[in-house]
């Protein structure tokens, strides 16, 4: 049980990482129906300013905390631009071309930005800076540290944040006015392309402080962590229905989870030996406690994307999601 | 239209700099190259090296192709005679992703640069592919550091490698950890790929040999940075010792995880997590953990070697890059040996060669594996792997010995 617990508190972790990131997903794909490929791209930006600013300041003699939320605070500005400059110059001028136009452009920007990112900082895996003391505390057999606290109690505030933004302002009205119907919306005086653009700036700042969160997490950042994390995230935000805010954060933790579970537990459930009627047909490898071990924990993604085909055939606007009609 | 104008302009630049280099430097002896230039007939030999240079372990691939880029410059120096000719050595130094796919392509257009021979790849899984196009095109190449067996279990003729194989390294890391360590139970993780997964093949097999218990293999990528819930899976079965098959950039973030959730065993890697990088990747976790390296560690290369390449690169070799070197040394001397450049011709003398280079002495068996390789195991101390130990057919010895039985001259 104990074992069980772990995982879990693993999957949540990641899954909290992996809904923060969704998040900007989901946003610009409900404002302007495109798929920003290049997103978690910014992820790996803001990981890797981050790395920079906690690298220089490390022997400045301040607390760790200090330092890494310096680190944050900087990546986030960074992020921002980056993520305007990206709007402005891919996406803003084909806002009215067919909608694979941008999608291609997003490719092209993610693939722009990974290698800026590998000219600036390297092609090498760099030590994301581990200053802050690790402490582990268990709780029912099930060991937490305290960054993993951290990154899940940010997750959530972060979350319930966006949801009063979105839910409860102004700014919020706007964005979802626009996203219902960006030539209505402008008619009733709202400038589509600064909530656009404002999209982009907060779906940034949140990937940038996801990319701080990676690093301390794992201890390692390079150019190319952003592609993998930026899939499972956009996953993640099909997963919970692409589009939908709630939705993305629903996703992002039950893929975390889901895969963790799946990576702790795939290799016993389809280890042959594991099932006697089988091990009877292959009696020689399973002789004295053997193994025949179908699917290893390697295809932990493989698990995670199998529950997200299986979801989308039986619900095939995501969890939460609505508005199918509308969508290709 | 444009093109031939730029072309021009730029061939005439060329011309400029080439006239400015010979003026400024070469004034002492004009006349002697003048005088010697149009006696001795020359020949230009490609040797090409193969490695990633970008991607994860873009920092050993460099490593691999300084090796071979000081054999080449120093071979060039050293004015060489082939079959009458004054030799000049060209390195195509390639990069192959550590993808098996583009691995074949790159070999494809070495052969129809027509290299002479090949130094190269780093990884197994690249090398055992690209082995076959060079058999078919008859190119020679040997290996520094691809340690799967299967490579020159393919019967090739032209295949050589100049580190020990897997099964050697995995039996050595693996009786070691037993004799050591006596732990009970064991776990076997694999970053799936045909190095990973042989390497920890041959772990598991020895420690079994050994009595030891071997929990089912768990396997990530050659990506996974989250090893959590493996971690979390292996510690319910509470391992004395956890064996990982892969490179540093994956098997630090292992070893951190593992320390974090409180998995307190020995820890112990092949020679690709076998790097000072581990200890900047894991910090204090990576303390105390146990590695292998096929052949010696750098540091015991030969003082010549070792010099040199500060000299060239301002910067230590990392891993591999002894045995690349003298894997072109190999190829050069083989063709001085025959007078030939000619692979064809200069392939037997490859397989009968006896040479002493930076890692020691170099014979080759039948398969083109070299003979009584060393396979040194290591700890990681102050964040710094340090030697403890080499294991030679089949004897472990603490490293001291093993440096004393070399003369300690290195």
């Amino acid at each position: 049980m104990d074992i069980f617990l772990q995982q879990v508190v693993n999957g949540l972790t990641l899954g909290a990482v992996y809904a923060i990131v969704a998040l900007g997903y989901t946003m610009v794909y409900g404002i302007i129906q495109l798929i920003n490929f290049a997103h978690g791209e910014v992820v790996m930006i803001g990981a890797m300013v981050a790395l920079s600013v906690i690298n220089l300041l490390a022997d400045a003699g301040l607390p760790p905390l200090v330092v890494v939320l310096t680190g944050a605070a900087c990546a986030i500005p960074v992020c921002m631009v980056v993520a305007y400059a990206m709007e402005r110059l891919a996406y803003r001028p084909l806002r009215r071309a067919p909608r694979l136009a941008p999608l291609i452009t997003a490719i092209g920007v993610s693939i722009i930005l990974q290698h800026l990112a590998m000219l600036v900082w390297s092609r090498n895996v760099l030590a994301f800076p581990q200053i802050i003391d690790m402490r582990v505390y268990t709780v029912a057999g099930a060991v937490i540290t305290n960054v993993q606290i951290a990154i899940l109690a940010s997750c959530v505030a972060l979350m319930a944040a966006l949801a009063w933004l979105v839910y409860r302002t102004r700014l919020g009205t706007a964005m979802r006015a626009t996203a219902q119907n960006p030539q209505v919306a402008g008619l009733m005086g709202i400038d589509a392309n600064r909530v656009i653009a404002t999209t982009f700036l907060i779906g940034a700042a949140l990937a940038a402080i996801a990319g701080v969160m990676v690093g301390t997490y794992y201890g390692v950042a390079q150019y190319t962590m952003g592609s993998i994390l930026g899939l499972k995230a956009f996953s993640a935000a099909v997963l919970g229905g692409i589009g939908n805010i709630p939705g993305a954060m629903l996703g992002g933790v039950l893929l975390g989870v889901v895969e963790a579970l799946g990576a702790g537990y795939i290799g016993n459930l389809t280890d042959l030996c594991s099932y006697p009627v089988i091990s009877g047909w292959i009696g020689a490898r399973c002789a004295g406690g053997g193994h025949f071990v179908l699917f290893g924990s390697n295809y932990q993604d493989v698990f995670a994307f199998a529950v997200l085909i299986l979801v989308l055939v039986l619900r095939p606007s995501g969890l939460l999601g609505e508005r199918v009609g509308d969508r290709a | 239209m444009r093109q031939p104008k730029f072309g021009i302009s730029l061939l005439v630049a060329a011309g400029a700099l080439s006239l400015a280099g010979c003026g400024e430097e070469k004034k002492p002896e004009p006349a002697k190259t003048q005088a010697q230039a149009p006696a001795v007939p020359t020949i230009e030999i490609k040797i090409g090296h193969v490695a990633p240079l970008t991607g994860g372990i873009a920092h050993l691939g460099k490593d691999n192709e300084n090796g071979a880029r000081l054999a080449i410059d120093q071979a060039n120096a050293a004015k060489i005679m082939i079959g009458g000719k004054l030799a000049h050595f060209e390195l195509l130094a390639e990069d192959d992703q550590a993808d098996p796919k583009v691995a074949t392509t790159v070999a494809q257009k070495l052969v129809d640069a027509k290299v002479a021979g090949v130094d190269g790849h780093l990884n197994s899984g690249t090398t055992i592919p690209a082995s076959a196009i060079y058999h078919q095109a008859g190119i020679p190449m040997i290996t520094g550091s691809a340690t799967n067996p299967m490579l020159t279990e393919q019967g090739f003729d032209n295949v050589f490698r100049v580190v020990g194989r897997d099964d050697q390294q995995g039996p050595a890391i693996a009786s070691y950890l037993a004799a050591t360590d006596k732990p009970k139970v064991v776990a076997v993780i694999d970053d799936a790929t045909a190095y990973g997964q042989g390497l920890a093949d041959e772990v598991a097999k020895t420690l079994k040999a050994a009595g030891i218990k071997v929990l089912a293999r768990e396997k990530g990528t050659d990506k996974t940075t989250d090893w959590k819930a493996v971690l979390t899976k292996i510690k319910g079965e509470k391992p004395d010792a956890v064996f990982y098959g892969g490179m540093d950039a994956t098997g630090g973030p292992l070893i951190k995880q593992g320390k974090e959730l409180g998995l307190d065993a020995v820890y112990a890697f092949g020679d690709g997590a076998c790097t000072d990088k581990m200890a900047e990747l894991a910090g204090q976790a990576a303390e105390g953990m146990l590695c292998s390296q096929a052949g010696i560690p750098p540091q015991a290369a030969s003082r010549s070697f070792l010099d040199a390449y500060k000299a060239k690169f301002n910067t230590d070799p990392i891993l591999y890059a002894p045995f690349t070197y003298d894997a072109a040394n190999l190829l050069i001397e083989a063709m001085r040996e025959a007078g030939s450049a000619d692979p064809a011709k200069y392939l037997p003398a490859l397989h009968k060669i006896s040479y002493m280079g930076a890692t020691g002495r170099i014979e080759f068996d039948a398969k083109g594996d070299r003979k009584d390789a060393e396979i040194t195991i290591f700890s990681m101390k102050n964040g710094k792997i340090a030697p403890i130990a080499v294991v030679k057919s089949g004897k472990t010895m603490t490293y001291d010995e093993f440096l004393k039985g070399m003369g300690g001259a290195k």
